[in-house]
């Protein structure tokens, strides 16, 4: 059974735990700035929002790619990037709706949440559970997707 | 069924993949013209950089993967189309012809040839095929002088695949900026200014008009300004038009491109085209225009393919202009109506020294276009907001006084939260 991140913004904390595991887990260090994952801050609300890749079936980034780098994982269900096939060209940082495939200047290559493969370390770092793992068929999932599938018609 | 893909760039691959996916019976041919499996141009400065192989800039990295999902990938040029029998004639020696029910133009765009004298001589070239790519990488030594004819996109994307293999680069662009037609003054100038700092010698408002064989064996290159260049080897990347030479006269509609309708349907109901050669709609501007970038080629075949199984099953919803750039570093970013529209509001934030600007362009509360350089975090809700035409509200007045609140106005917005979140109702 396929799983997906469930962010729910009111649990949010804005503790930024989530940032520092998926950079650790990631990119071996501790560095916001190189999450996948980010919390942004509503200052007027007193709010935060995490937010990341909802691995949308209409995969934007894996279209646009020019060089095959992007693949659907099997396991997981994930638009995984391979670093190797990567030349770095950003064409996938446009084409996502979301925002959600950036580019990393030290590696010269495009990033993106991959779901640690099925073991999302953001998931294990949040505290108050605002960010969880859970069963793709979820009402929020399915609430994502459908945001997913109407925000551009191809 | 037998569909017929005439190119096998980005537009002619994701049709074929597409027709093969919907129409698992139907027989799928794409005609190759070049001397490689098909390729990506947007790969070729990587290539040129010696970062990847040239299997690298493949589209597909499974050499049977055309075989395997029942494509025939077959080598050979159109040379003409006789619309009444459904018949493609080949340029090849064997006077090869295929016969089509659907025929899908995915034939692409080539280079202009700057109309000047000596254009022809050895050591000037294009860059965009894989065969100049290879000419080129063989061509150029470390600390060679190499002049670079126009700064438009393409230019702008070899640049730094010139600069880094060791160049010592020199630019003429007729315009006055860096990428006239994908960035305003503004961003068009900060670009030059960066390519200026990083040692890069820069020629705006002027053309070379003229080349020449010196004695020493290297290019003289005469300017429109009276200034002469010395180089050893010269890139010209002038523009491309639509590859549309085996059409006979009045055979389809042709304006800059092929026309074609909401369905990808040229003038003649058994034929389609997608890609660079297409004039497709345009999402900005409602009007039929020829993009020549890869994320439309993929948009046009999409839509072609399913139509050339099922006509009127869908709509072309117009794709939006969109360039990536990354000239010696600098990441800057152009979407739609970046230029704004009229009687719209914009908003800028520029700071010359750090080589950082954004500008939004609104129409009502919409975002209609937008520019970025020097910014790499979720570039790609710009493209989210201006394509969905979601009303930004209360929004739009928060982003004229400070733009770098985008993503809080992108999450406010759209709601993509979850379903218990109620910050955004």
């Amino acid at each position: 059974m396929l799983r997906s991140l469930q962010l729910e913004s009111e649990k949010c904390t804005g503790c930024l735990q989530c940032e520092m595991a998926c950079s650790y887990e990631n990119e071996g260090v501790f560095n916001p700035s190189k999450s996948r994952i980010k919390v942004f801050t509503f200052h007027e609300e007193g709010r935060f929002a995490p937010y990341t890749c909802s691995q949308c079936a209409e995969a934007w980034c894996l279209h646009a790619c020019p060089v095959d780098a992007i693949t659907i994982n099997p396991g997981t269900g994930a638009k995984d990037v391979s670093e190797d096939v990567c030349v770095g060209c950003k064409v996938c940082t446009i084409a996502c709706p979301f925002g959600t495939v950036n580019y990393n200047a030290d590696s010269g290559k495009v990033i993106k949440c991959d779901l640690c493969g099925g073991d999302p370390a953001c998931v294990e770092a949040c505290p108050t559970e605002a960010i969880t793992y859970v069963d793709a068929s979820n009402a929020g999932m399915d609430r994502m997707r459908a945001h997913a599938a109407q925000t551009i018609k191809s | 069924m037998h569909h017929v893909i005439v190119g096998s760039g980005p537009a002619g691959v994701v049709a074929a993949e597409t027709l093969k996916t919907h129409q698992k019976d139907a027989r799928v041919t794409i005609l190759n013209n070049e001397d490689a499996p098909p390729y990506s141009r947007m790969a070729i400065p990587y290539y040129l950089i010696d970062q990847i192989e040239e299997n690298g800039t493949h589209l597909r990295k499974n050499k049977d993967h055309y075989s395997s999902i029942g494509i025939d990938l077959i080598n050979g040029e159109l040379s003409a189309i006789d619309l009444a029998s459904k018949t493609l004639l080949l340029n090849d020696s064997t006077n090869k012809s295929l016969q089509y029910d659907k025929l899908l133009l995915a034939t692409g765009s080539s280079p202009n040839i700057p109309k000047i004298q000596g254009i022809e001589t050895e050591g000037v070239s294009s860059c965009w095929t894989l065969a100049d790519a290879r000419y080129l990488l063989n061509k150029i030594k470390k600390g060679d002088d190499v002049v670079l004819m126009g700064a438009g996109f393409i230019g702008c994307i070899i640049l730094e695949a010139l600069v880094k293999s060791g160049a010592n680069l020199t630019v003429v662009e007729m315009e006055d900026r860096m990428v006239p037609r994908m960035m305003n003054d503004d961003a068009g100038g900060m670009i030059k200014d960066w390519c200026l700092s990083k040692g890069v010698v820069i020629h705006t408002g002027t053309r070379v008009e003229e080349i020449e064989k010196l004695d020493s064996g290297k290019l003289g290159l005469k300017l429109s300004d009276g200034k002469i260049l010395e180089a050893n080897l010269a890139v010209s990347a002038t523009g491309v038009s639509p590859n549309t030479g085996f059409l006979k006269k009045e055979q389809l509609k042709v304006g800059q491109g092929i026309l074609v309708n909401r369905s990808m349907q040229t003038s003649d109901p058994d034929v389609f085209a997608a890609g660079d050669v297409a004039e497709g709609l345009d999402f900005s501007t409602g009007e039929y225009s020829i993009q020549a970038i890869q994320p439309t080629a993929v948009d046009h075949a999409r839509v072609a393919a399913k139509n050339m199984i099922q006509l009127g099953s869908v709509e072309h919803q117009g794709s939006i202009n969109m360039n990536v750039l990354d000239t010696l570093g600098l990441i800057s970013c152009s979407f739609g109506a970046w230029a704004g529209v009229k009687d719209g509001e914009q908003v800028s934030l520029i700071n010359k020294d750090r080589f950082k600007y954004f500008n939004l362009q609104f129409e009502d509360d919409l975002l209609v276009g937008a520019t970025s350089i020097g910014m790499t975090q979720h570039v790609g809700v710009l493209r989210g907001l201006i394509q969905s035409r979601i009303r930004l509200g209360d929004w739009k007045d928060r982003l004229l006084k400070d733009p770098t609140r985008l993503m809080e106005a992108y999450l406010s917005s759209t709601q993509a939260l979850g379903f218990n979140s109620k910050v955004f109702a």
